[in-house]
C-alpha cells in the first residue's frame, strides 16, 4: 500500500474525502456549464478543470470561517470551499436575480459574496492583488489574525499590480498569500513566452518573501505549503508567494478553440495527470474512497448539480431598470 | 471663525476625522515623517503614528488598490497622490475596480474611499506637474469628483468625502493652498457632496465654474461692477456627479452663460455643463452659451511666456466676461 500522506499533514480520512468531494463537485459543475453553453443556454463558461487540486488544497489549509479569499476567474474550487454553492454557481451562469455575486451583472467566473468574505472581483487581472494586500492592511491595524489568500494565472503574474502589491505586502509584513496557478498558457501564449525567469516563484525574493513552486496537481502537496504560508502570515512573518503548476485541461473559455495553437498530445498527456483522477486514485489506495462510496457520491453530487440547473435555469432575471441600482450607496 | 489657508484645511479636516473615527487612515508618498511634499498631512505623523498615517512604497496602483482593500474590509482610507498627474498609474484600479465595486456585487461590497490630489497650474510645474485630471474621471459612474475653492468649502466637503460610503476624488489646487485665505467654523461641519453654490448674486451674466477659477471670477466681477456689469457666480464644487438644478437654474437667471475652466477646452466638464443648459434652457438664453478655457494642447509649459499663455487668470475671465455682457 502507498504511503498514508494525508494523516502526516494532519488530515483525517473524512477530511480528505471533504477535499475531493469539493474537487468533484468543482469539475461536475463545470462540466454542466460546458454543456449548457454548447446547448445554447448560456452564453459564456470559463473553466477551472485542471486546476481544481490546487484551489481546493490551498482552500482547506485555510481558516475558511475567518480568512479572506480573492479568486480570479478559474476558482470555482476556491468558493465552493468558502462557502458558495452549486445553485449560487448556476444563477451566476445563467445570470439570474438571485446570483449572489453580481445579481447577473457580471460573467460567470467574477465570484463575491461578502458573507463566506470571497471578495468582489472584475475582468481586468491581477487588479484583485492590491485588494488582498489592502484587507491584510486593515486586519494587521486591527489587531486580527486572518490571512488574505489571492489567486491569479501566471500570465497574469506580468501586471504592475501583482509586482507592486507584492512588495507593498512584502515592506509592511503583511499576511497575504499570493498563489499562482501555473496552468502553462495564457489564452494562447505558452509560459516560455511570459516569464523571463524560469519559475514565477523565482520572483518572490524581490519582494522579500519565500517563493515555492508545487505540483498543482496534488491537493495535499499544495495544502502543506499553503498551510506553512498561513502560519507564517499569523504570526507576523509576512507574505509568501506559492506556484502552483497544473495544466489547462480545456480550452480558455467557450470562446477559445485551442487546437489552433497546441497539440493534442500534449493535452491527453495533461490529462493523466489530471488530479481528479489522482487524488482518487490515492484516496482508493488509502481505503477511504471505496467503491460503494464513490458511487455515492457521484450520485449525490450529480443530483446537486441537476437540481442547480433546473433551480437557476426556472429562477427570473433581474427587471431591466434594476440596471439602474447601486451605483451609489441608496 | 477662524481665518486659516485652503491647505489648512485640508490638514484640519485630516486631523478631526482621524481624531472622530479610528477607521480613518492616511496612506501616500512622503505623507509620514515629511508630512506630505506640500505638507498637507503636517503633524499627523506624531499624533496618529505610523500605522495610521502609511508611507508606501512609490506606486500609485497599489496606493489605490490598496486603499481599495481596505476600504472593502470596511475602514476608510484617504490616500494621497502626490501630484493628479501622477493617478495615471492608478487609472485602472479607480476606474475598473472603485468605481464598479458596488455596481458590479449588486451593493454586496462597497469602497468608502477619499483620494486628494494637488492640481491645476500657475506655479511652474510645467508638463507634469501642473495638469487638471478631472476630466478623465468625470464620466465614471461611481466615482464622485470634488474640487473645492475656498477653504470653508474644503474642509466641509472633504469631511463629507470621508464619510460617504462610495469612492470621492478630492482635486486640491495646489496654487490655492497657500494663496487662498478664508474663516472657517471652530465647530464640526460637513457641506453635501452634490451640490453647487452661489458664490456672487447678480443679474446680468452668470460665470460656472469650479476650483481657483472660481477666485478669478470674482475678482473680475468686482471690477466689473465698477461698470455696471452683475455678475452672477456660480462655484461647481462637485464636478461629477453635476448639480443640474443649479446648473439650470443660474443659466436661466441671466440668458448669458460664460463656462470657465483652467483644464483644455475640448471634452472637459464645462462641455457638459453646456450640454445641460442646452437641453434645458433654450428659450431662457439671451446669447450662446460661452467656455473659457486652456488651449487644446497635452499640458501647460514650463517657460514662463508659455505657462501664461495655458494658465486662466482674473484678465482674461474679464474680458471674456466683458464680452459676452456686451453680446
Ligand atoms: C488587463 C487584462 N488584459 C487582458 C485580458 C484578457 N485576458 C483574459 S484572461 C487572459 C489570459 C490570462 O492568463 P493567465 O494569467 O495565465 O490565467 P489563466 O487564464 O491561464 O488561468 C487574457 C489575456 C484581461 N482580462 N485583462
Ligand atoms: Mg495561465
Amino acid at each position: 500500500m502507498a504511503e498514508n500522506r494525508h494523516k502526516s499533514l494532519g488530515l483525517s480520512d473524512d477530511e480528505v474525502l471533504d477535499m475531493f468531494r469539493t474537487m468533484l463537485l468543482a469539475r461536475k459543475i463545470d462540466e454542466r456549464m460546458w454543456l449548457l453553453n454548447r446547448a445554447g443556454k448560456i452564453p459564456f463558461v470559463i473553466s477551472c478543470q485542471g486546476q481544481e487540486a490546487a484551489q481546493v488544497g490551498a482552500s482547506y489549509a485555510l481558516d475558511r470561517q475567518k480568512d479572506y479569499a480573492l479568486p480570479y476567474y478559474r476558482d470555482m474550487g476556491v468558493v465552493l470551499a468558502f462557502g458558495m454553492t452549486a445553485k449560487d454557481l448556476m444563477l451566476s451562469g445563467f445570470a439570474k436575480a438571485e446570483d449572489p455575486n453580481s445579481g447577473g451583472r457580471q460573467m460567470p467566473g467574477h465570484f463575491g459574496q461578502k458573507k463566506n468574505r470571497i471578495v468582489t472581483g472584475s475582468s481586468p487581472v491581477t487588479t484583485q492583488v492590491p485588494h488582498a494586500v489592502g484587507i491584510a492592511l486593515a486586519g494587521k491595524m486591527e489587531n486580527k489574525d486572518f490571512v488574505s489568500f489571492v489567486t491569479f494565472g501566471e500570465g497574469s503574474s506580468n501586471q504592475g499590480d501583482f509586482h507592486e502589491g507584492a512588495n507593498f505586502a512584502g515592506v509592511h509584513k503583511l499576511p497575504v498569500i499570493f498563489m499562482v496557478e501555473n496552468n502553462k498558457y495564457a489564452i494562447s501564449v505558452p509560459v516560455s513566452k511570459q516569464l523571463a525567469c524560469e519559475k514565477v516563484s523565482d520572483r518572490a525574493i524581490g519582494y522579500g518573501m519565500p517563493g515555492h513552486t508545487v505540483d498543482g496537481n496534488d491537493p495535499l502537496a499544495v495544502y502543506e505549503v499553503v498551510k506553512e504560508a498561513a502560519e507564517r502570515g499569523r504570526s507576523g512573518k509576512g507574505p509568501t508567494l506559492i506556484e502552483a503548476v497544473s495544466y489547462r485541461l480545456t480550452p480558455h473559455s467557450s470562446d477559445d478553440d485551442d487546437r489552433t495553437y497546441r497539440e493534442r498530445g500534449e493535452v491527453d498527456e495533461a490529462k493523466k495527470k489530471d488530479s481528479i483522477l489522482t487524488f482518487a486514485q490515492y484516496l482508493r489506495e488509502q481505503g477511504v474512497l471505496t467503491e460503494d462510496k464513490e458511487e455515492e457520491l457521484n450520485k449525490e453530487l450529480d443530483q446537486i448539480v441537476n437540481e442547480a440547473t433546473d433551480y437557476a435555469e426556472n429562477a427570473v432575471y433581474a427587471e431591466a431598470e434594476s440596471a439602474l441600482n447601486f451605483v451609489y450607496e441608496e | 471663525m477662524a481665518v486659516i489657508s485652503y491647505i489648512q484645511a485640508v490638514t484640519q479636516a485630516l486631523k478631526e476625522e482621524m481624531q472622530r473615527d479610528e477607521k480613518v487612515f492616511v496612506l501616500g508618498e512622503d505623507v509620514g515623517k515629511r508630512g506630505g511634499v506640500f505638507r498637507a498631512t503636517d503633524g499627523l505623523y506624531e499624533e496618529f503614528g505610523e500605522a495610521r498615517v502609511l508611507d508606501t512604497p512609490l506606486a500609485e496602483s497599489a496606493i489605490a488598490g490598496v486603499g481599495i482593500g481596505a476600504a472593502m474590509y470596511g475602514l476608510r482610507p484617504v490616500a494621497e497622490m502626490q501630484f493628479a498627474d501622477f493617478i495615471m498609474p492608478a487609472v485602472n484600479q479607480i476606474i475598473s475596480e472603485a468605481a464598479k465595486t458596488r455596481y458590479r456585487s449588486n451593493n454586496d461590497w462597497s469602497v468608502p474611499m477619499t483620494i486628494r490630489a494637488p492640481y491645476g497650474g500657475g506655479v511652474h510645474g510645467a508638463l507634469y506637474h501642473s495638469q487638471s485630471v478631472e476630466a478623465v474621471f468625470a464620466n465614471q459612474p461611481g466615482l464622485k469628483i470634488v474640487m473645492p475653492s475656498t477653504p470653508y468649502d474644503v474642509k466641509g466637503l472633504l469631511k463629507a468625502s470621508i464619510r460617504d460610503n462610495d469612492p470621492v476624488l478630492f482635486f486640491e489646487h495646489k496654487r490655492a493652498y497657500r494663496l487662498i485665505k478664508g474663516e472657517v467654523p471652530d465647530e464640526d461641519y460637513t457641506l453635501p457632496i452634490g451640490k453647487a453654490d452661489i458664490k456672487r448674486e447678480g443679474t446680468d451674466i452668470t460665470v460656472i465654474t469650479y476650483g481657483l477659477c472660481v477666485h478669478f471670477a470674482l475678482q473680475a466681477a468686482e471690477k466689473l461692477a465698477e461698470e455696471g456689469i452683475d455678475a452672477h457666480i456660480l462655484d461647481l464644487r462637485t464636478v461629477y456627479p453635476l448639480d443640474k438644478e443649479a446648473i439650470i437654474e443660474a443659466a436661466a437667471k441671466t440668458g448669458k452663460v460664460l463656462l470657465v475652466t483652467e483644464d483644455n477646452k475640448e471634452g472637459g466638464i464645462i462641455s457638459e455643463v453646456s450640454a445641460i443648459i442646452s437641453e434645458n434652457c433654450l428659450f431662457d438664453l439671451d446669447a450662446p452659451v460661452k467656455r473659457l478655457a486652456g488651449p487644446d494642447i497635452p499640458s501647460m509649459p514650463y517657460a514662463p511666456t508659455m505657462e501664461k499663455y495655458f494658465m486662466m487668470n482674473p484678465d482674461k475671465v474679464e474680458k471674456a466676461m466683458r464680452d459676452l455682457a456686451e453680446f
